[in-house]
């Protein structure tokens, strides 16, 4: 068959996404040629649909459709409302980076600061010299629309042995209804630092926008890194953003992701052990109500050996959501005395609630442990009669029920006004549920 | 006056009718005892009058205050004053125990329509009854009733009991589990509990207990009825003879 032109839901052909925004793009010639490379892979793979087995149950052909055209740089009107959500979204105690509608806001920044204890640029201003940033080893159609159509960023670099004194915080705020937002990030570690990055994602007013993220972390030797991404996106937003990290060796690295919001969410993670001796632990969680699909797909891959791995997804899904979770734990034949575990924690909070798990494990070692396991249930009855016979009524006793099984995931954030933060996050999740 | 009106009551489980037309009137101030042997129907019957789910009430009624308790919710039922101790209390793992307290006694208040007690109120409370208790501190902090002993257990629910102020507190088997002094502890709870507002029913296998609250009245449970009711010597008659001259009456 012979298409001249692929048209999307609305009629609109793909390439006018590329075309309509290429003069909006940052970089130099060189940096133009490589999006344009890029968005032809996405032109011909087209959205990920169910037949593409890593999106086999986050068909975004059927769930979103088409990609919104580029939000504009924003206006007076946008920056104002940015400037409230900074507001109401801000971690106390961390440096922000702030993103509005995929450009980065030095005045709604905390400049000065991070770049007191880091080197930081901007994507933009580092796509005008070097188009490398663009580049991943990475076959998947939303990373390479990511790759041609990412407006701004953050490019931070920690030096070897640098302490961050607090957590730099990097929001992205949504202000466009019915537009994208692209962005690209680069957070590099240097050996034996200690640092807290944290990604949040909201909206400033914003209705079904959607936002495409990607960030590449590399960690060096002997570091202590904690990587935090909060997606709490408007109800009808859609939110699909990919992690790639490296890890050096003896390197602790802790990740913490929760979801609670957007219409469709993926966020996908890429981890490789790459150093002899590290820990990477990974705790999910998603809270998801109505009719919200959230997806969380990690591959973690022992490149080398003794490093160990630890997933742990918690799900709490309500209404008619959806929830998948897709963890593959990759053992290559030089990663002896790989210790990787996966642990999938579903509950389900209505008989028309949905999970999909799908742990794989390839291992091409002999002398490993590794292994998943999965429970899913509803909420214990015995436990909720008797909050009840205490006085609490049903939402108020599943709310407490609720805390319990995701608090054993947020106990573990180490910092305090963050810990408070995605407290905060989960107690307003529960309060849409009253 | 009357507090809790059993009348008649029928109730089935799975299937198996387990009460078989039970009647039972306690009135304010006054301590009731429920005796009787392993399986007659006490905790169903404890149960049925908290509001678990699980039970079908084919017959009679239950009032509590003149209003009928089978039509309210569990939660309803504890913020009019209804308090079961349980005889086997759960472990609610991740719940502080602190904070469970603060959320029920504060949900209690606003279904009565009162102000929620402000936290330093309401810690000092829970520090005078918890002390009088001889509950340790640290266990407050810990998941509610998580890795606590069968006894510390027991107390938990007597803590509660004193924290809510419930008009009616029934005590399914307090005091199994629990060694002679924390007896003697959680009945001193229970005691300065009494008032002429409320009415305690004590389910017991032992007549022990009864030493250190006293009953007004001593009721016997077989197989789903209650078979005789009298004085608190009718718990010393039974201690001596057993229950078998009543599985007959049944
Ligand atoms: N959920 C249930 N399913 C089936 N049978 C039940 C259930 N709950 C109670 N029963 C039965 O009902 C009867 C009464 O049980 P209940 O626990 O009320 O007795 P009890 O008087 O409290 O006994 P004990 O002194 O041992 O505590 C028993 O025969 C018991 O097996
Ligand atoms: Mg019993």
């Amino acid at each position: 068959m012979n298409v001249a032109v692929a048209k999307t839901g609305n009629g609109r052909a793909v390439s006018d996404l590329f075309a309509s925004a290429e003069g909006r793009l940052p970089g130099s010639p060189a940096v133009v040629a490589v999006r344009r490379e890029a968005f032809e892979t996405y032109e011909r793979l087209g959205l990920p649909h169910r037949r593409i087995e890593e999106w086999k149950y986050t068909d975004l052909r059927a769930l979103v459709g088409e990609v919104l055209p580029l939000a504009a740089s924003p206006d007076a009107a946008a920056l104002k409302r940015a400037a409230d959500a900074v507001k109401a979204h801000a971690i106390s105690g961390a440096r922000k980076l702030v993103l509005v509608d995929g450009v980065f806001v030095a005045d709604l920044s905390d400049v000065k600061a991070v770049a007191s204890e880091a080197g930081f640029r901007t994507l933009r201003e580092t796509l005008e010299k070097d188009a490398g940033l663009l580049k991943t080893a990475s076959t998947d159609a939303v990373i390479s629309l990511n790759a041609a159509m990412a407006t701004d960023g953050v490019v931070l670099s920690i030096a070897d042995g640098a302490q961050l004194s607090a957590p730099i915080q990097i929001l992205h705020i949504a202000t466009a209804a019915s537009a994208s937002a692209f962005t690209r990030s680069q957070v590099a570690i240097g050996k034996g630092a200690r640092a807290t990055i944290i990604e949040s994602f909201v909206a400033a007013g914003a209705e079904a926008y959607q936002v495409n993220d990607a960030v590449i972390v590399k960690v060096g030797d002997n570091s202590d890194v904690a990587h935090i991404r909060l997606m709490d996106d408007a109800p009808d937003a859609v939110n699909i953003t990919s992690q790639f990290v490296t890890i050096g060796a003896n390197v602790k690295f802790n990740v913490f992701n929760m979801t609670t919001g957007a219409a469709v969410s993926r966020l996908q993670g890429f981890f490789t052990l790459a150093g002899e001796g590290s820990e990477l632990s990974v705790n999910g969680v998603n809270l998801l109500q109505k009719t919200e699909h959230g997806d969380t797909t990690l591959v973690v891959d022992h490149a080398v050996p003794n490093c160990v791995s630890r997933e742990v997804f918690r799900a709490v899904i309500d209404d008619r959501a959806h929830s998948v979770f897709q963890g593959r734990i990759i053992v290559r034949p030089d990663a002896q005395k790989t210790d990787g575990k996966m642990m999938i924690r579903a509950l389900l909070l209505s008989d028309e609630a949905e999970a999909d798990n799908k742990p794989e494990l390839e291992i091409f070692a002999d002398d490993v442990s590794c292994g998943h396991g999965a429970t899913a249930g509803a909420l214990d009855d015995s436990l909720l009669f008797y909050l009840k016979a205490r006085g609490l009524p049903e939402k108020q006793a599943q709310a407490l029920l609720i805390q319990a099984f995701v608090g054993e995931a947020i106990e573990q954030i180490a910092d305090d006004d963050l810990r408070e933060h995605v407290i905060g996050i989960a107690e307003r999740w529960l309060e849409r549920r009253q | 006056m009357a507090l809790l009106e059993v009348k008649d009551l029928k109730v089935r489980v799975e299937e198996r009718e387990i009460l078989h037309g039970l009647t039972l009137t306690v009135n304010e101030g006054e301590i009731h005892a429920i005796m009787g042997p392993n399986g007659s129907g006490k905790s169903t019957l404890s149960h049925v009058i908290a509001g678990k789910p699980g039970y079908e009430v084919t017959d009679g009624q239950i009032l509590f205050k003149g209003e009928d308790l089978l039509e309210m919710a569990p939660e309803e039922r504890a913020a009019k004053g209804v308090f079961l101790a349980f005889q086997y209390p759960v472990e609610i793992p991740g719940v502080t125990t602190m904070n469970f307290l603060r959320t029920a006694l504060n949900a209690q208040r606003k279904a009565r329509g009162e102000t929620e007690l402000m936290v330093p109120d309401f810690l000092k409370k829970v520090r005078e009854v918890s002390k009088s208790l001889n509950i340790p501190q640290d266990m407050l902090k810990r998941g509610v009733n998580v890795g606590f002993s069968g006894g510390e257990k027991k107390r938990n629910e007597v803590l509660q009991m004193a924290l809510f102020e419930p008009s009616l507190c029934i005590l399914d088997e307090m005091d199994s589990g629990l060694d002679i002094d924390a007896l003697r502890i959680a009945a001193d709870g229970v005691n300065a509990l009494h008032s002429p507002k409320r009415a305690m029913v004590v389910i017991t296998h032992y007549q022990r207990l009864l030493n250190y609250i006293v009953p007004d009245i001593v009721h016997v449970m077989s197989k789903g009825r209650v078979v005789k009711s009298g004085g608190k010597e009718l718990a010393l008659e039974l201690e001596a003879s057993g229950y078998a001259q009543f599985e007959d009456a049944a």
